[in-house]
């Protein structure tokens, strides 16, 4: 977690926004990464990273008054918020964090709001406590069952679906994969689901289309039209082969850390044991 | 046609040049029609394929004086007629025949201010040139006065031999104008603007200014470094540059007048959008849009392998979609990258292709493939969401349409495929739409375009719009020349 001074972008930033930011003017590679706070009177903002590859690794050796040299933002459209009712929002690992703004909004608009947090194992748990202050209802599973349910996130989202009142609303932030089978688990009982996407990104402005996503059989570009989009229309199938794309370059460049894609293959092989 | 040197080119121009010179201002119309057309040197193609550096090389002092000599001085200049800038040709032409290349800039520059780079970029060939009484009288337009090769001569000299001057700044106004975008219209916005006194800030959406032509337009057919002074000139006479800004996210359009005190804004923000052509398979890894591709190279630096960390995929064969300067540039990027094959797949014929022709022969000598009268059907795909191939159907031109080019028909049955791992799609850009998103209130036509009238003004008081935001995708002497008019009117109105 880090706090970043961007008097500009605090002011103006909504939940569900996102900024691009790129650590050397001309070899360093921009990428994308939610805000999950932000203080305007303080001018600050506060962003949430995992060092997965060359340039999160080199974010987290910086120390406090080091400088970030380019930082854009606040991109995407912001989050819909509205009072619909019971609202329930699930992060997976630092998906948690850009779900911060957003279940905060949804509650001040004066819905019911159920946290799901879902990690690894305990250690990978964050921002709880802010979490706990804002949800209504609050769980937390972990995989290897450390903390929490020892479940995935999608075992309560589905007990909540059966509940009645069912909830009106699902947000799911997180691995793509987990986004996907929330999206699969709330198909069947019809809640509206949104999930927000992180795809390649270069310029964040619509310039370069390489954050696009198919949703609904259309082509949309994830930095202009989203980043949230209508989960039960998402192909994540394709999502997920374009992240990847990069994979084997990445790895040159920088001995990654696998924990997330550890982490989506474990996902992946327990949903697939849950289903059968 | 075999390769010649720079050395080659120049010597033979010298041997013209030492028995003509004398007599140069009592040559007749015959002498200077039977002046050989001076080619432009290049780096030999079988080298510059793999190599990032320029292209073409430029005129020597004696080639440039030699093409100058072609020139008729003709009393009506149709050449003027075709410049979009109405630059004074003839006169600049006469000045490097005269071998007085400070005098022949300065008068390009009473109406362009990126003489380097529209002698580089611009398409003459249907410009200035295209009127030439020469090229007419010869019967061939290639072989028209070269004023775009002499163009970019005297910019050269003048970057390399001159002590730049700044440009002169009137006393401060307290007035502010914003420029949104750094693009060649936005660049002559806040040239023309600052001029007069007024405070200026450009703000960039991406960390570096210049705009396409330097995320777009690559290195070896535009340098960055000419770029790049062009900025610099700005930021001498007092111009502020604001990057990783964007209007319209960072600060809403109409907040910059209203909450940081801008009395105008200029909106020069470009082409932004990427089309693609909405078939099967257009979402699989190893289709890029050209832009994608580009600025991964220009901008992200990715041909410099090992040190720049945006990675582009290497490609065995690529096949590039569209006839466009961006197909060209992609399709020759391609090739830099480390491709072994590229092939352009263009629907029309080569006449209709709007690259530049020089961009064209100079990608065919590269050794680039070009299949016209075809397009892309459907991409396909391994089980790995990987590219594998492309088919494609064949054309025929059937009747023109709206634009006057005939209309490309498709021939029922005949599909076929082209292997390959990569597709770059480059048929055209549609406009930004992130400042219209956030700014009602700001009218745009149904292609997304901003709506300005003959002044470059938009429906809201004050906010003024030029280039390719408002053309469409257009070219770079468009874009300048719509700054230069909706300068003069942001000048006008402050002093109003
Ligand atoms: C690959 C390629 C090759 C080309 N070749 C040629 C050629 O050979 N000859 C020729 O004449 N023309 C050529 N063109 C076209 C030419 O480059 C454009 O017509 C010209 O650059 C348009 O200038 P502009 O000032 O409108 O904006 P652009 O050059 O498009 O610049 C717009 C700038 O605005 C920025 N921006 C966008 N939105 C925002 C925002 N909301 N806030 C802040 N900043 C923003 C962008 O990042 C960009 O830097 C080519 C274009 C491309 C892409
Ligand atoms: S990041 Fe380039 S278009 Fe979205």
């Amino acid at each position: 977690m880090m706090t970043v001074r961007a008097p500009l972008i605090a002011e103006e930033r909504k939940p569900g926004q996102f900024v691009i930011l790129q650590l050397d003017d001309n070899f360093g590679e921009r990428i994308p990464l939610t805000i999950a706070d932000a203080d305007p009177v303080e001018g600050s903002i506060t962003l949430v990273f995992q060092t997965v590859g060359k340039t999160t690794h080199r974010l987290a050796l910086l120390s406090e008054g080091d400088k970030i040299e380019n930082l854009v933002g606040p991109l995407g459209q912001p989050t819909h918020i509205e009072k619909v009712g019971t609202v329930v929002c699930v992060g997976g690992g630092i998906g948690v964090a850009p779900l911060h703004p957003i279940a905060q909004g949804m509650k001040r608009a004066g819905n019911r709001v159920v946290i799901i947090i879902g990690a690894r194992t305990k250690d990978l748990v964050i921002l709880e406590d802010r979490m706990r202050a804002i949800a209504d209802e609050l769980i937390i599973c972990t995989d290897d069952g450390s903390y929490g349910r020892k479940a995935l996130v999608t075992a309560p989202l589905k007990e909540l679906c059966e509940r009645d009142p069912k909830p009106d609303m699902v947000v799911a932030i997180g691995p793509p994969i987990m986004m996907k089978f929330c999206a699969e688990t709330t198909r069947p009982f019809g809640v509206p689901t949104v999930v927000s996407l992180n795809s390649i990104m270069i310029d964040g402005t619509g310039m370069c289309g390489g954050c696009r996503v198919t949703v609904g059989g259309q082509t949309k570009f994830t930095c202009v039209d989203g980043p949230e989009f209508d989960g039960h229309l998402v192909d994540f199938d394709n999502l997920m082969k374009r992240l990847g794309a990069y994979k084997k370059q990445e790895d040159m460049a920088h001995e990654k850390c696998h924990l997330e894609m550890e982490m989506e293959m474990e996902m992946e092989k327990r949903n697939l044991k849950l289903e059968t | 046609m075999s390769h010649k040197s720079a050395e080659q080119l120049n010597a033979e121009a010298r041997k013209h040049l030492d028995a003509l010179l004398p007599r140069k201002d009592a040559l007749k119309p015959k002498e200077r029609m039977a002046i050989p057309a001076q080619e432009m040197p290049a780096q030999d193609p079988a080298e510059r394929r793999r190599n990032v550096s320029e292209v073409a090389l430029g005129y020597s002092q004696e080639q440039a004086r030699l093409e100058a000599l072609r020139c008729l001085q003709c009393k009506n200049a149709p050449c003027i007629e075709g410049c979009p800038v109405r630059i004074d040709i003839p006169a600049f032409v006469k000045a490097i025949a005269d071998g007085d290349y400070q005098k022949s800039v300065d008068i390009i520059k009473r109406n362009s201010l990126l003489p380097a780079v529209c002698g580089r970029v611009c398409p003459q060939e249907v410009q200035c040139q295209a009127p030439c009484t020469v090229g007419k009288a010869l019967k061939d337009v290639d072989k028209a006065v070269n004023i775009g090769r002499l163009e970019r001569y005297v910019a050269d000299w003048e970057r390399e031999n001159q002590s730049f001057d700044v440009p002169a700044v009137k006393p401060e106004t307290g007035k502010k104008v914003a420029v949104i975008g750094s693009g060649p219209a936005s660049l002559v916005v806040a040239a023309d603007v600052r001029r007069e006194g007024h405070a200026v800030t450009i703000f960039e959406a991406f960390h570096k200014p210049g705009g396409v032509m330097i995320y777009g337009i690559p290195e070896f057919r535009l340098p960055k470094k000419i770029v790049q002074m062009e900025i610099d000139t700005l930021a001498a006479m007092g111009v502020e540059l604001r990057t990783n800004y964007v209007v319209g996210r960072t600060r809403k359009l109409t907040d910059l007048m209203t909450k940081d005190g801008y009395h105008a804004i200029f909106v020069g923000t470009g082409a932004g959008l990427p089309k693609f052509m909405n078939i099967e398979g257009e979402n699989l890894i190893g289709v890029f849009s050209a832009n994608e591709y580009l600025t991964r190279a220009n901008l992200m630096k990715a041909y410099e392998v090992g040190k720049a960390d945006t990675p582009i995929m290497p490609s065995r064969k690529v096949v590039v979609l569209g006839g466009g300067n961006v197909a060209m540039d992609a399709a020759r990027v391609a090739l830099r990258l480390g491709a072994g094959e590229v092939h352009v797949v263009y629907r029309r014929t080569e006449v209709e292709m709007p690259a530049r022709v020089e961009e064209v022969r100079h990608a065919k000598e590269e050794g680039i493939e070009f299949h016209l009268l075809q397009n892309a059907k459907r991409i396909l795909g391994d089980e790995y969401g990987r590219v594998t191939g492309i088919e494609c159907l064949r054309y025929e031109l059937g009747e023109p349409d709206a634009s006057g080019r005939r209309r490309p028909v498709e021939l029922k049955g005949s599909e076929f495929m082209i292997e390959c791992d990569a597709v770059i799609v480059a048929i055209g850009n549609d406009s930004n739409p992130l400042i219209k998103q956030t700014t009602p209130e700001l009218n745009v036509n149904k292609w997304g375009h901003i709506i300005v009238d003959e002044n470059g003004r938009t429906s809201i008081p004050g906010v003024y719009a030029g280039g390719d935001i408002v053309l469409g995708a257009a070219t770079v002497i468009l874009a300048m020349g719509q700054g230069r008019t909706a300068a003069k009117a942001i000048n006008e109105y402050l002093a109003g």
